[in-house]
């Protein structure tokens, strides 16, 4: 019986014609990542406005919805964030509340997942009436959860999402963190100071955050007179590394931008130890992370990355209050993520007292007049654009922890 | 020319892995003509078995700390490999019982009992941490009760079920299972991601500037090992003689006196053992991390490297992971790395189209 034989295998080869668009669809990508940088060039994105006046305060409660990666790829990022969010929130009722009502903070799991953020963004705007909402780390889900936001105009505040595209999502939508046009602008410059004139890029091609940075890197290193010896793309869930790796040693870079998630960064630095491929990694906030020790073993030993400005090594009098407060509940030094997390719930709260209506529009109003708010992570204006102006620390990996380096300010970067 | 000898090196060593996978594959597919999807996610556990052997269950002490632990820790190492490869087994033959002998021979109360564990499983979970006395008790208590509970519908539908013998109805039972170990993973590991630190001593060599590391050179050396040793019971044992004769006709071995069954299961299980041997290799010597998706792409992948070798072809399994691992590894080290995947399947079709049978399979035409 030939013919059925001949089924299986036409059969075969639609289910692998499938799996090869599957396999291909990371290769769209690169788009949204271009758009993400095209505003790195300074001038103003046209934030859209939204119509919808969100939901307003009824009873003796403020519901607040936070979305978060509590579970799923990205777990520690979103665990580190709530812990913060859920510290500001408890602080702000023990003093007292918002003129004299109490805030509720209404927590959705998102399992690191874009299409289940929009979800869960959707239940809280819709369901749990939610008067503004905070969250996520990753830019791919709070663009998601912010479009979400922007339809039935409720304020969103991401403590961490650092994609220019973000704010852009529309008028609705606020920062506390810079954006990636200035980390990797202080990426490029540091490199520079070190005295790299080569570099490598690996970049993560299924991420947005990873491919805007690696090209507002590339701008500003050959603008400072760099040069960028050869790119290599991989995707997220990847464990191979090597092959790619090993081409990109093959143009002897003094150094290697890697700006992706921590979950595959410490496979990479082995892998590349492996390879022989032994120059400085250099990469972003996403690498901060617990876990990034534990998979790297020693292979980022001596290697940088830039992060937001907070450090349980900077004790200045405004920080130590947090770092103690944080200690003496969870056990543990908090992070930069549980920081600007804190930061973004505690500037929540702030507008929410000088909102002058308890709704959307006052809300946000009152987020986007936000002036020198004293935050842990350093004193935070919120421009026109939704984002917030502020330094960046240079960290080095020492001895399965992490040193402050260098600290850069806008103005050092002239952004 | 370096560059490309490290290439192939790199692509010999992941193909090695794929060639281990696809070896289960292929003996399933040669014994039921079944492509038994839930295999990957068996090189998944095996995996998470690594982890909680390595973190958890035995006794490795931190190499940083004592370097004189080595020796110990490749003792146990080994201990790690075969309790992966024991748990494995046992789940691929469990996988066989629950899953598709109840396609070939129907539903009994052996079943019934199994599902109901299966059900009791995330009630559990909810009410106490699996590992705990609550958990374990409620698991057991609700598992039997689950079980009786189910009996007489399983009776029932053993009666209403008519048996076919239509491939299409165990190719979606296995993509079944495959679901149901990846959500089943997810519920009973966490979807939080885990690393296993360095478990042994590890160093790279350098051979006339040509990087090999210890780690990839063990995974190929045990992979080689253990396919020999399989390639030893189909050839030489009672029971791989039992196995290439169903393989040729189920229904003349039943005449001859074979217990099919048992040597079905006792496929998968090898076909489970390899797999599990590869996850907790992967896991703990190249220390990438484990999830519950695991083993959906190197499944994947080696579910190709099966049919493009030919699928049931033991031999043309091996060579056909080794294909798509150098294939693999070349295209990313090139320019277009973003393919890399891709490309195993672009493989796929070329291959099928000149070769339907697959590199090493024989076309020959099936008697109805």
């Amino acid at each position: 019986m030939r013919l059925s034989h001949r089924g299986v295998i036409a059969g075969l080869i639609a289910f692998s014609v499938g799996m090869a668009v599957v396999s291909m669809e990371g290769c769209k990508n690169p788009d949204s990542g271009k758009t993400g940088g095209a505003t790195a060039g300074g001038e103003a994105a046209v934030r859209p406005k939204t119509t919808a006046t969100g939901n307003a305060v009824t009873g003796n409660e403020i519901p607040v919805g936070e979305f978060a990666s509590l579970t799923g790829s990205t777990a520690t990022f979103g665990q580190g964030t709530h812990n913060g969010i859920q510290l500001a929130i408890d602080e702000a009722n023990a003093a007292g509340g918002v003129n004299g009502k109490k805030i509720v903070l209404k927590t959705e799991d998102d399992a690191s997942k874009p299409e289940q953020a929009q979800t869960v963004v959707t239940k809280l705007c819709t369901e749990d009436k939610v008067v503004a909402v905070l969250g996520e780390v990753a830019s791919t889900r709070s663009m998601r959860g912010g479009s979400v936001c922007q339809k039935y105009g409720v304020p969103m505040i991401t403590p961490s999402s650092t994609n220019p595209k973000v704010t852009e999502t529309g008028d609705c939508v606020f920062r506390v963190c810079f954006t990636d046009d200035f980390q990797a602008a202080v990426a490029a410059h540091f490199a520079f100071d070190q005295g790299f004139r080569n570099v490598a890029i690996f970049k993560d091609i299924k991420n947005d955050y990873s491919m805007g940075y690696a090209k507002n890197f590339t701008d500003e290193f050959t603008k400072l007179g760099g040069k960028v010896t050869g790119e290599q793309t991989y995707q997220q869930d990847d464990t191979d590394f090597k092959a790619q790796l090993n081409s990109l040693k093959a143009q002897n870079p003094q150094a290697v931008l890697v700006p992706g998630y921590y979950s595959e960064v410490g496979t990479i630095a082995r892998q590349a130890k492996d390879v022989g491929l032994n120059v400085p990694l250099i990469g972003g906030d996403g690498w901060d992370s617990p876990q990034l020790i534990p998979g790297a073993g020693t292979a980022l030993e001596g290697c940088f990355f830039t992060d937001h400005y907070f450090s349980v090594d900077l004790r200045n009098p405004d920080t130590k209050k947090f770092i103690d407060a944080f200690k003496a509940r969870y056990g543990a030094n908090p992070d930069a993520l549980s920081a600007l997390g804190y930061d973004a719930a505690r500037l929540l709260v702030d507008a929410l007292k000088r909102a002058k209506t308890l709704d959307g529009p006052g809300i946000r109003e009152a987020i986007a007049s936000t002036k020198d708010f004293p935050g842990v992570t350093g004193k935070t204006t919120i421009d026109a654009n939704g984002n917030a102006r502020k330094s960046a620390l240079v960290f080095q990996i020492k001895g399965n922890s992490f040193k402050v380096f260098k600290t850069y300010t806008p103005e050092q970067i002239g952004k | 020319m370096q560059a490309l000898v490290q290439q192939l090196i790199y692509g010999v060593q992941l193909g090695s892995l794929y060639a281990l996978i696809a070896l289960g594959y292929t003996m399933v597919y040669g014994v039921l003509r079944l492509i038994n999807f839930a295999h990957g996610d068996v090189y998944m556990v095996g995996a998470y078995v690594g982890f909680y052997a390595c973190t958890r269950w035995l006794p490795f002490r931190d190499l940083a700390a004592n370097p004189s632990a080595g020796p110990t820790n490749i003792a146990l190492a080994v201990v790690a490999l075969i309790l992966a490869m024991t748990i494995c087994a046992i789940l691929g033959a469990l996988i066989e019982r629950f899953a598709y002998r109840p396609l070939r021979n129907g539903l009994n109360d052996g079943d019934a009992h199994f599902w109901g564990f299966v059900l009791a499983l995330p009630l559990a979970i909810k009410f106490g941490p699996l590992v705990s006395f609550r958990g374990l008790a409620l698991l057991l208590i609700l598992g039997i009760g689950f079980g009786f509970a189910l009996r007489p519908v399983m009776r029932w539908l053993r009666r209403r079920i008519v048996l076919s013998t239509s491939r299409l109805n165990a190719l979606i039972t296995a993509i079944g299972v495959s679901l149901l170990l990846e959500n089943g993973g997810l519920l009973v590991f966490g979807a939080d991601q885990k690393f296993i630190g360095n478990v042994v001593p590890e160093t790279n060599w350098n051979i006339a500037g040509i990087q090999i590391s210890s780690g990839q050179f063990t995974i190929f050396v045990v992979s080689l090992a253990l396919m020999a040793a399989l390639r030893h019971i189909v050839l030489f044992t009672r029971r791989g003689k039992a196995m290439r004769a169903i393989s040729h006709d189920i229904e003349a071995a039943k005449l001859m006196g074979i217990d099919t069954d048992r040597v079905i299961a006792f496929t998968f299980a090898l076909g489970a053992a390899l797999a599990g041997a590869g996850g907790v290799m992967v896991a703990a010597l190249t220390h990438v991390k484990v999830s519950p998706l695991f083993g959906l792409l190197p499944g994947l992948k080696a579910f190709v490297a099966a049919v493009l070798g030919g699928a049931g072809n033991i031999p043309g399994a091996a060579l056909g992971g080794v294909v798509m691992g150098v294939a693999e590894a070349f295209v990313a080290g090139s320019r277009f790395s973003t393919y890399k995947d891709a490309i195993a399947f672009c493989i796929l079709i070329i291959v099928l189209l000149v070769k339907p049978a697959g590199l090493l399979g024989k076309n020959v035409a099936e008697k109805v």
